[in-house]
């Protein structure tokens, strides 16, 4: 079974590397974007039947620090 | 005095952190790999030294932080062993929880390698004894994700509490409130991004660095 996982910055948490996309972004001449967040997006293949507390747990205490990242678990 | 330096895979500074504890105690430390369970018998100081740990996989520190040693680190700090942690040191104790808050990508992205200016904040902790509060000291960083950051409630209470270690004298990474040295509630934790064991030696440019050791190694000579 294939689940994703999205790690975000919290909101208030400075992204300087999101701050450098949106730079460059714009310097290739795209306006219009008013904030750029970077993320991650990690592929996890568990077992069929991986319950809904040990995907919570594998992001609570790995996949995110949760000092400063969000994170958010999409089954299929 | 029963040193050790833990030793993960990517480390590069543990050579330097070894010399340094030599030279103050003149017995060398016991180097230890990530994969030990167990510390030496009567450890009783524990470096984590600075690289890159794991090459910085998920986040700097994090995969070193779940690494089989680390929990005999994190009973030894329980039980009052001091633990000194610089730069990637200092990212795996904050990934370990034994300090609080994180250590991000530096805020002008840039990797920064140069002796800074620190403010001595807390000249009673263990490590800092041989320094005066307020006193301005020069040690080296080199790190690109040094950036300390804790939500304000944090940051308040660690200023609060006297767990503030060093400040940087000039903004250098961005860290939240210029925080550039942070000690665990018991005193016995200190991270730290700057490079205490690259100012050991006339040649290095200052020995600033040595007085942390000798501070903190004499306290339990």
């Amino acid at each position: 079974m294939k689940v994703n996982v999205y790690v975000t910055l919290k909101p208030g948490v400075l992204d300087p590397q999101g701050k450098a996309i949106h730079h460059a972004l714009e310097g290739l001449g795209f306006g219009g974007v008013a904030d750029v967040r970077a993320g991650r997006f990690i592929e996890l293949d568990v077992a069929d039947g991986t319950s809904d507390a040990d995907l919570d747990a594998m992001c609570a205490k790995l996949l995110a620090n949760t000092v400063i990242e969000n994170y958010r678990i999409e089954r299929p | 005095m029963k040193t050790a330096v833990i030793v993960f895979p990517g480390s590069n500074c543990d050579r330097d952190m070894a010399v340094a504890l030599e030279q103050v105690t003149g017995r060398a430390p016991a180097m230890v790999w990530h994969r030990e369970t167990e510390l030496p018998d009567g450890t009783d100081f524990i470096a984590l030294p600075g690289g890159f740990s794991y090459g910085d996989y998920l986040r700097s520190g994090a995969m070193a932080a779940r690494s089989p040693i680390l929990r005999s680190v994190a009973d030894a700090a329980g039980r009052g062993v001091p633990v000194l942690g610089v730069c990637n040191g200092f990212q795996v104790l904050t990934e370990a929880l034994l300090l609080p808050g994180a250590l991000m990508r530096n805020a002008g992205l840039n990797f920064v390698c140069r002796g800074v200016p620190l403010k001595v904040e807390n000249s009673q902790s263990l490590f800092t004894a041989s320094y005066d509060a307020g006193e301005t000291i020069n040690i080296p960083v080199a790190h690109h994700d040094g950036n300390y950051f804790a939500d304000a409630a944090t940051l308040d209470r660690i200023e609060g509490e006297g767990r503030v270690a060093f400040r940087y004298a000039d903004p250098v990474n961005g860290s939240a409130r210029d925080i550039a040295g942070v000690l665990n509630d018991a005193g016995n934790v200190l991270g730290m991004m700057p490079h205490p064991e690259r100012a050991i030696d006339r040649a290095h440019g200052g020995t600033d660095g040595l007085r942390l050791f000798e501070a903190a190694l004499g306290v339990l000579a």
